[in-house]
């Protein structure tokens, strides 16, 4: 197993994936990017794991991790775009990507079919990510071996 | 995106350390656990740090324009989430007692606590 190019991924498989290979994770995302290191953390964590060879069962944006699926985020050109590496990311290596409905709807993001029910002129989830329940955090943490929070 | 459950239970704990009001994380972690009871899992709820305001009798949280948690929380039962604990200690700090919890809580140290986690396959906290 090559070793993970971040320090925060380096530092989880030296103390907790000890022994094993493949590691399925679930990623649950609460905070939105930019307010805090949260978002850059996990997406850093993701790329060191696939990199490392395990695999992503399901990242799960909850709560104020909406924001990162909000494709009407801009962002300065001399910042990393957040909202896009996490859709580069996901589109890449063809990582299933929820985002909560319940929280996402209460902070305007939206999809195509809620904006058409709700008479909103416009929709701005960021795919690959589409909106469900809590219920899937839940199915993905069971099917996971272990499931890991950012900005909680 | 598809279902991929796994048969076999797992021990889910769920660390609640936010109070009730001020921020949204106290009903997020709540929507969490409800979330997980449906799917027949082995749930624990633990309360602790200022989680454990969560769990005061008498709140009126109409005054503030929001919904009353503490009621909210009374339909752990309904959804078969037995498992409740409080820390002793964080209760202690705040000079609240047993007898001012809203559900029924297995008031436990922390040694207890550690063994909750230990004994858990995956452990959310918010």
């Amino acid at each position: 197993m090559p070793e993970a190019p971040t320090s925060v991924g380096a530092f989880f498989f030296a103390t907790s994936c000890h022994g094993l290979s493949a590691v399925k994770f679930t990623i649950v995302l609460h905070a939105a990017p930019y307010t805090s290191q949260a978002s850059h953390s996990a997406l850093r964590f993701a790329q060191a794991a696939l990199s490392a060879g395990h695999e992503i069962v399901r990242v799960f944006f909850y709560y104020d991790g909406v924001h990162n699926c909000n494709e009407f985020s801009v962002a300065p050109q001399d910042e990393i775009d957040l909202v896009k590496a996490w859709s580069s990311l996901l589109q890449a290596h063809n990582i299933d990507a929820v985002t909560c409905v319940s929280s996402a709807m209460k902070r305007g993001i939206v999809d195509e079919r809620e904006a058409k029910r709700h008479e909103l002129r416009s929709h701005n989830l960021q795919a690959p990510s589409v909106l469900s329940g809590l219920g899937q955090l839940v199915d993905a943490s069971l099917a996971s071996d272990r499931t890991i929070s950012f900005g909680a | 995106m598809t279902m991929t459950l796994t048969p076999a239970a797992k021990q889910l704990v769920f660390i609640s350390r936010r109070s009730p009001y001020g921020s949204a994380h106290a009903r997020a972690m709540l929507d969490m656990v409800l979330a997980t009871a449906v799917f027949d899992q082995k749930v624990t709820l633990i309360f602790m740090d200022d989680g454990v305001l969560q769990l005061h009798t008498n709140q009126a949280a109409a005054g503030i324009g929001v919904k009353d948690l503490c009621a909210a929380l009374s339909v752990l039962s309904l959804y078969d989430i037995q498992k409740v604990y409080v820390d002793a200690q964080s209760l202690q700090v705040r000079g609240m007692s047993q007898e001012e919890l809203a559900i029924a809580a297995e008031v436990c140290d922390s040694a207890r606590i550690t063994g909750l986690i230990r004994d858990a396959d995956v452990v959310f906290t918010l």
